[in-house]
């Protein structure tokens, strides 16, 4: 193992929200992935959507403006922004289901090269934490990955086939690790992007899943060089 | 027009019997009928079927938790049997592992959808969510136009607990942003409908039509949250 510095989750989530389009619908998955939204082009507006029917809420609350009325998937409390909708839990879903979700930005505990990713159970407990990852999955257009690399055990996390039960087979297209950036496409993981410092070998190193390494890989990309 | 406020929680409660199944809104601790949950811990009906978002939180507040810890709930029906942090070991996660309560675990999106077909008279339903995964397994698929779905059936309740900002006598009921979550579709799914009102209770007539959320038709009793009442 080498301890030479890695991604921040900040750095992963905001290299993500990079790829997010002007007026995209972006659902954004409780814990890393909430950094997402910290994340802001001016050029671009967002419309950021939660599972309990806000659509269209604006950044966190400051401490002492929470209102108790409004918060985000995760519990957080945030703001309202104009242009703001509220809908009942199960337009919300219509919403999701429906096609409406232009990104949704998950956490994994595995991702497999065809796609298939794990976000839902562990082994060590019975039952799950499912919440609305298998309907986002299945539903929206396209599905981002934010997670580690490797576990804290040093074991990757980008397999050939997932060991863990799946919350939606073949739906991860683009994953930010703390190494670089990575595409899933009919070949498997592709390394679009390597952490400063790392070279292919040695990210292949620490991955499971054979990667592809494309002639035009690049750079990571930082949120101060766009 | 039936006047349908009670005096407090516990007269709204007073006849919940043993074995019913009960809906229980919130998200994020949002919209959760907390007076009512205490009511009916107070009140003391067991063997009851819970259908909520979560099992409970790890947390002081009131929420269906307290019901859980009590033992007066069999089963959970829910989009979350395990926490989404590994550390929050729940009374429900505790008891659910020695097998000490039954869970069904249902993605949010059908968990929702399968509590609209109840209050809608939908028989059942195709969805994609779960395809190709556990939760799926058993279920009855069905190809449509090229795309692969799973059969899920509605989920009726005996009584909903439901928290809103307003409501009028007749029981039309408003709510606050995202406090609104599973409140409407369960207060239309259930027999007995049963809402602790936040901000006050007006006369009939002084909520705009165009303004109710949920029609008084579907709503049963309710009671207005006193000064020393549950109100966060």
């Amino acid at each position: 193992m080498t301890d030479k510095p890695k991604l921040k989750r900040q750095q992963m989530c905001d290299r993500l929200a990079m790829e997010f389009q002007d007026g995209w619908i972006v659902n954004l998955g409780v814990g890393m992935p909430t950094l997402c939204s910290n994340y802001v082009d001016p050029s671009k507006d967002i419309i950021f959507h939660s599972e309990n029917g806000v659509i269209g809420y604006g950044p966190l609350a400051p401490e002492g403006e929470e209102n108790p009325h409004l918060v985000n998937a995760g519990g957080q409390n945030v703001t309202s922004r104009p242009g703001m909708a509220i809908v009942h839990h199960a337009d919300s879903f219509s919403l999701i289901r429906g096609g409406m979700i232009d990104v949704t930005v998950l956490g994994a505990y595995e991702v497999s090269e065809n796609g298939d990713f794990a976000n839902w159970r562990i082994p060590v407990r019975k039952g799950g934490g499912i919440g609305g990852a298998m309907d986002l999955a299945a539903c929206a257009k396209r599905v981002f990955i934010a997670m580690e690399h490797t576990t804290r055990d040093g074991k990757s996390k980008l397999l050939h086939r997932c060991q863990l039960p799946i919350t939606a087979p073949g739906a991860a297209k683009l994953l930010a690790t703390d190494l670089g950036l990575f595409e899933i496409g009919p070949e498997g993981f592709v390394l679009r992007e390597y952490a400063p410092g790392w070279s292919p070998d040695e990210i292949q190193d620490l991955t499971e899943a054979k990667l592809v390494i494309p002639d035009d890989l690049k750079a990571f990309r930082f949120r101060d060089s766009c | 027009m039936k006047n349908k406020i009670y005096p407090n929680f516990d007269a709204a409660v007073a006849d919940v019997p043993d074995d019913i199944t009960f809906m229980s809104p919130g998200f994020g601790n949002v919209g959760v009928p907390r007076n009512l949950l205490a009511a009916l811990n107070r009140q003391g009906a067991k063997n009851l079927t819970g259908i909520s978002n979560n099992a409970g939180a790890v947390e002081d507040r009131v929420q269906i938790g307290i019901l859980v810890e009590a033992r007066q709930i069999k089963k959970m029906i829910c989009a979350f049997t395990a926490p989404t942090h590994p550390s929050r070991i729940t009374p429900f996660v505790e008891m659910y592992n020695n097998d000490e309560i039954d869970a069904e675990l249902v993605p949010q999106g059908t968990l929702a959808e399968r509590i609209r077909a109840a209050a809608a008279g939908i028989g059942a339903f195709y969805t994609p969510a779960s395809v190709g995964t556990e939760l799926a397994e058993g279920k009855e698929h069905r190809e449509i136009n090229g795309r692969t779905y799973v059969l899920e059936y509605p989920l009726p309740a005996d009584y909903a607990f439901i928290r809103c900002w307003k409501a009028d006598t007749f029981g039309n009921l408003q709510f606050r942003l995202a406090q609104r979550n599973f409140n409407p579709i369960m207060a239309m799914a259930a027999t007995v409908t049963i809402v602790e009102v936040e901000s006050e209770i007006v006369e009939v007539g002084e909520i705009e039509p165009d303004h109710v959320h949920v029609p008084g038709v579907y709503v049963d009793r309710i009671v207005k949250i006193p000064p020393d009442g549950i109100f966060d």
